[in-house]
């Protein structure tokens, strides 16, 4: 492979190995391997010298489930797959059944769609921070990580009913506009957060232990990075400025003010950097939110495409007709076929639907950054420890979920 | 309001002086290789370009090295059945990206049941490894030259592509890993 000339000098190692080569299988039922993922690992010594992923322990079929479900019943099945992430989930299907129907929505849809993408991005990046410490052996990370992230899922509770399957976006819309006070409560949080980050910043960024752990593990070039497909934050570390919100920008992130967080070292301490740095890009584009939010209406008015409110179908009867007719039949989505490529907390997820008409999707297929970025594992394991087989997964940001799907 | 102020990294991308719409790079690419272009629409605001099967690793190799064009990114590449009475049943999707240029276009191969081969794109992209073995997995179409076509998601004792759309939905018998 033409990548070993990338690989730094201290890992050249791996070419001439001791005479003791074993396999072993890790996983799938090991704790940091985040889920049930199995690596086959040859082993020299405590040197990696090959490591095959072994993937599906989690696959339930949901792309085929996809094409027997109407295209309004596919939401919650977006939700099962990222499920750190399943508001980014449902915005990449809802704006690729958006763009199949051509429909619009409205500013303050928009607006509180970034709102809560960017909510749940910091929740994720959380649960991210806390395994990925957790893995190394700094415990304490974790119960702060998720006491942060507590906060957002009380709010996603706030406004969806659901915590991690929220189905809070909806064709054409929103399930329901924001509870009253919502504002203040994500203004509270808002206060409390770059406090944490601090903390964080204190408990782990300074730990000597947690730079020897991650920095040269894991190194993976900017070429290399694009020839694997990896995205997100991963691609990022290795000083690649790409963010889908300003290369393909959608619901309005073309009109936000933030930055794309880069760093050069590539290796796992490089994507620890991007991926803090990115929580307070994401808390200051919140905060934008915020102000923008004015009042107005959170669906699009397309009455064949979104259910109406609840009050006009006591008093209207063609509201009424539409509601049945939603339920019963469904959406008629005419032929085509789209890729909604977003930005979802660990890289670039894209819907693809095919519709050749009718209610229900012939195809829907998501690009899961966790799959691609997981492929690339066997290139970055090259000539690590053992251990830091942990560190790198980690550092990957993987969820099985969508991996399998 | 700062807010509406034009960020400044996305300046600091690099934009080419003329940059290309994908439905121009598609015609491009149908006067450098007549041959494998068989079918260009634009629709939706995305372009899609019909390749002959033979010609498909020409035409992503043109496609990514040519400046301009970059399309060194490849995003997704996915399979879709048309149904079993459908010819040609089979479709490949590729969906290219440039990291550079920020344009996507998507190519597409059709295939017939009976032969059911496409040559592997592995040595143009790497990433299209797992995409590869995925859509063999679910769809049984063959990636002539890969490196490692197994399946992927499914055990390897799995009988039929699970998402062909003659495939039962709960399958033909309950699966049991004992």
């Amino acid at each position: 492979m033409s990548a070993i000339a990338n690989i730094p000098p201290q890992f050249e190692i791996v070419d001439q190995p001791l005479d003791s080569q074993m396999t072993i299988s890790m996983g799938p039922q090991h704790p940091s391997t985040h889920g049930v993922l199995r690596l086959e690992l040859v082993l020299d010594g405590e040197m990696v010298v090959k490591t095959t992923p072994d993937i599906g322990y989690l696959h339930t079929g949901m792309e085929k489930l996809f094409e027997y479900r109407k295209y309004q019943q596919g939401i919650v099945i977006t939700d099962r797959m990222d499920y750190l992430n399943p508001l980014g989930n449902n915005l990449a299907y809802v704006m690729a059944v958006e763009k199949l129907l051509q429909i619009e929505i409205p500013e303050r849809g928009q607006v509180i769609r970034v709102m809560m993408c960017e909510l749940q991005r910091i929740a994720s990046h959380l649960v991210w921070l806390g395994t990925h410490a957790l893995d190394i052996g700094a415990m304490t990370v974790f119960f702060y990580c998720f006491r942060e992230r507590e906060k957002i899922m009380n709010l996603i509770e706030a406004a969806s009913g659901g915590r991690l399957t929220p189905s809070y976006f909806r064709v054409g819309g929103l399930m329901m506009d924001l509870p009253a006070g919502f504002e203040r409560r994500v203004q509270q949080f808002q206060n409390e957060f770059p406090k944490a980050l601090d903390e964080f910043d204190k408990l782990v960024t300074g730990n000597r232990i947690f730079q020897k752990r991650t920095q040269a593990i894991g190194y993976v070039s900017a070429e290399d990075a694009i020839d694997l497909g990896l995205s997100g934050p991963s691609l990022r570390g290795s000083g690649v400025a790409l963010d889908i919100r300003r290369a393909n920008p959608y619901t309005g992130y073309e009109t936000y003010d933030f930055d794309i967080p880069v760093e050069h070292s590539g290796d796992v301490w490089a994507r620890y950097l991007v991926r803090m740095r990115e929580m307070r890009e994401s808390h200051k584009i919140v905060q934008q939110t915020i102000s923008r939010l004015k009042p107005g209406p959170v669906k699009a008015d397309a009455p064949k495409v979104v259910l109406p409110d609840r009050e006009a179908m006591k008093t209207h009867m063609d509201a009424l007709i539409h509601h049945f007719l939603l339920v019963a039949e469904g959406v008629d989505v005419p032929p085509g076929e789209v890729y909604q490529p977003i930005e979802a907390s660990k890289g670039e997820l894209g819907v693809y639907i095919k519709s050749t008409g009718g209610p229900k999707p012939a195809r829907v297929h998501f690009r899961g950054p966790s799959f691609v970025n997981l492929s690339a594992l066997p290139q970055l394991s090259r000539g690590c420890m053992v251990a830091d087989i942990v560190a790198i997964i980690g550092s990957l940001d993987i969820v099985l979920g969508e991996i399998d799907r | 309001m700062s807010e509406l102020q034009q960020p400044e990294s996305n300046t600091k991308v690099s934009q080419p002086v003329a940059t290309q719409t994908p439905s121009q790079i598609a015609a491009a690419l149908q006067r450098e290789q007549p041959n494998s272009v068989s079918e260009i629409t634009t629709a939706l605001g995305e372009t899609t370009i019909v390749v002959a099967r033979a010609h498909i690793v020409a035409a992503c190799e043109f496609l990514k090295t040519t400046p301009g064009y970059e399309f060194n990114f490849l995003a997704d590449l996915c399979g879709f059945d048309r149904g079993p009475e459908e010819e040609p049943r089979l479709e490949v999707n590729y969906h290219l990206f440039s990291t550079t240029k920020h344009h996507r276009l998507r190519l597409k191969v059709l295939l017939n049941e009976e032969d059911a081969h496409v040559p592997t794109v592995t040595t143009v992209w790497r990433t299209a490894d797992w995409h590869e073995r995925e859509t063999y997995d679910l769809f049984g179409v063959i990636f002539d030259g890969h490196p490692d076509l197994r399946r992927i998601l499914l055990p390897d004792d799995w009988q039929g592509h699970a998402l062909r759309k003659d495939f039962p939905l709960r399958g033909y018998e309950p699966y049991s890993l004992t």
